[in-house]
């Protein structure tokens, strides 16, 4: 049994990054494999100096793609296994995570973003957002938080555990630059003390007994002969995945019953947008917010419940319409017009918001 | 009365006749292994990989637990799992493809770092499910459908001499050898020793098989054999290349 890394509710102040290996930590994760990229590292830094305390285990692979099959593996074999990753990483890693869709692996990839296309920034962006969605040769069939927060990176990463194992998809915690580097408060607690659940691995592979024998043997593939069984597997996912879909779906939703206008944004831009919408209501301006937390599955219905009562919705995000376009397709059928606020790499503050709506 | 072959305890009778072509290599080599298996008694432990091509054949070829992963990733999904469940016996099963092209680095690093894992290669100069192109390991002037005028090696270099690549990488501990299904005991053996390596957690071991491909070298049963006894050998020497020194006692 592995030993408690939190006990009690502890105050800290530090970096999303630190913060994302107190989770894993506190999540009971057995395992990380990982490559260095830049803004994750010191995922990987502290992991290697707290994890050989609590008698965690760590591989610095040859590369993404590594990592992310070995992650797969460590999964496999039934533990808590998670890795970490940003920009060309995470193209790499999205190989291992269409073999996690196939296979339903539960693993558990934390994304902070940097910039993009190609290596473009090692700093901020929200440009991963297609990518971390639907990665993969396949229907994107994964969950991905959005968070905004460190307290949220240290909620949301313990989260991801349990949800990826309780319903066997991929799952993803976005995080980016900013919130990897930063520092600021946030609690860390024992996600048991809370009554919050742990996540309950078991093996794919080398269960106990003899194969054949004593039991049947686990025969896992990803490969299909024939169009019609490929299409019956699918079917079954897409079915399990939609009905998966109210019980994880989460967002944030406030000032909209009277909104003439409803800012949306996710991540650590919805921290801008949510203060923008504070200060345009104390100007007398009817402006609401709403920040989508699960980027796949989208909050398709309190979006849809939302924007007809607006006249307008602005979509602000640090990326060229990653998160318009879910939004847009959320709508589908909607007349309310939807105004972008793109800046693709660049951070967002609540002032220019605040000016953008103004003016 | 019908004569019952004696095939190896660990492999699943249900799936049998496997799905390998006629004259394929990859039956004897998974005869072999799974020769190896039932003597050192380990089927209840071993977790078995297999890559894409051909090698994706053995699926649910043996009553062992078995996942069927990516071209070239079996590495490191078997490596993965070893650091999470060292008690287990993981092989990556895969082609000259996977091992040597697509998934090199896997190889190369798994082999540096000495993962305690058994990679056992199929070389049979060629990529066989993908209809028979240009392999890491097919030989200078040999015609494929990608070289259909013959391999020239001034534009593609020379094949890949897999054993003796990992020979001198990995550090003491390790073993390598290349064995060939036309000497099946001997490839046993090689299989064999290889596990034990992983029993006695020594280090990385690592046995390329020579093997027929009669579908798309388009050759007969004779041509097949000539081709991988002669051809191949001449290029590829069958041996032990690496073994763990003995301790002193």
């Amino acid at each position: 049994m592995v030993e408690k890394a939190i006990t009690g509710e502890k105050r800290a102040f530090m970096t999303g990054n630190e913060a994302v290996a107190w989770a894993a930590l506190a999540a009971e994760a057995e395992i990380m494999y990982g490559y260095p990229i830049t803004p994750q590292n010191e995922i990987m830094h502290y992991w290697t100096r707290l994890a050989p305390k609590y008698g965690r285990k760590f591989l610095q692979t040859e590369d993404e793609i590594s990592a992310g099959f070995t992650t797969c593996g460590g999964v496999l074999a039934g533990k808590r296994a998670f890795t970490a990753t940003a920009g060309p990483g995470n193209i790499l890693m999205q190989e291992a995570m269409s073999m996690a869709e196939m296979l339903r692996i539960p693993t558990v990839v934390v994304v902070q973003q940097r910039g993009g296309p190609s290596t473009a920034t090692v700093i901020y962006s929200q440009q991963e957002t297609t990518l971390t969605c639907f990665g993969g040769n396949g229907e994107g069939l994964r969950i991905v938080y959005s968070t905004s927060s460190h307290q949220e990176l240290f909620d949301y990463t313990i989260k991801a555990f349990q949800i990826a194992w309780k319903y066997r998809f991929p799952t993803f915690v976005l995080g980016d630059g900013y919130q990897a580097k930063m520092r600021e408060s946030l609690y860390l607690y024992n996600p048991e003390e809370k009554g919050i659940p742990l996540a309950e691995p078991y093996p794919f592979l080398g269960q106990e007994g003899r194969p054949g024998v004593e039991r049947e043997p686990s025969h896992l593939r990803n490969t299909y002969n024939t169009e019609e069984e490929l299409y019956q597997i699918i079917s079954r996912y897409v079915e399990d995945y939609e009905r998966m879909t109210p019980e994880v779906v989460e967002y944030q939703a406030s000032d909209f019953e009277d909104a003439e206008i409803v800012l949306i944004a996710h991540g650590i831009v919805s921290r801008a947008a949510r203060a923008a919408v504070k200060a345009l209501r104390s100007e007398g301006l009817k402006v609401g917010y709403f920040r989508p937390i699960t980027l796949r599955p989208f909050p398709v219905g309190k979006l849809r419940e939302i924007a007809p009562k607006a006249k307008k919705l602005i979509v602000a995000e640090s990326a060229q319409g990653q998160l318009f376009k879910l939004v847009q397709e959320a709508l589908y059928g909607e007349t309310v017009p939807l105004e972008p606020y793109f800046k693709p790499g660049l951070g967002i503050t609540s002032e220019e918001l605040v000016e953008f709506i103004m003016f | 009365m019908a004569i019952v072959p004696n095939m190896p305890r660990s492999w699943r009778v249900e799936t049998k006749p496997h799905k390998f072509c006629p004259g394929c290599g990859h039956g004897l080599v998974l005869k072999a292994l799974g020769e190896a298996i039932d003597e050192l008694d380990i089927q209840d432990r071993v977790v078995f990989g297999c890559d894409i091509g051909c090698s994706l054949l053995a699926w649910d070829f043996f009553n062992v637990d078995i996942v069927q992963t990516h071209h070239g990733r079996t590495t490191p999904v078997m490596t993965g799992i070893k650091r999470a469940r060292p008690d287990r016996i993981c092989i990556a099963y895969m082609g000259d493809g996977g091992g040597y092209a697509i998934g090199s680095q896997h190889l190369v690093n798994a082999a540096t770092r000495n993962e305690k894992i058994t990679a056992i290669l199929v070389n049979n100069c060629n990529y066989g499910m993908t209809g028979g192109q240009m392999a890491p390991t097919t030989l200078p002037e040999m015609k494929t459908e990608t070289t259909p005028y013959g391999r020239d090696v001034e534009e593609t270099g020379y094949p890949t001499q897999g054993p003796e690549m990992v020979a001198a990488i990995a550090r003491e501990g390790a073993y390598t050898a290349r064995g060939t299904v036309a000497n099946v005991r001997q490839l046993k053996n090689y299989l064999k020793k290889a596990l034990q390596n992983q029993l006695e957690e020594k280090g990385f071991s690592f046995v390329e098989a020579l093997s027929g491909c009669p579908t798309n070298w388009s050759t007969n049963a004779k041509a097949t054999w000539a081709f991988l006894e002669e051809n191949m050998t001449k290029y590829f020497k069958v041996g032990e290349v690496k073994v763990p020194v003995k301790e002193e006692e």
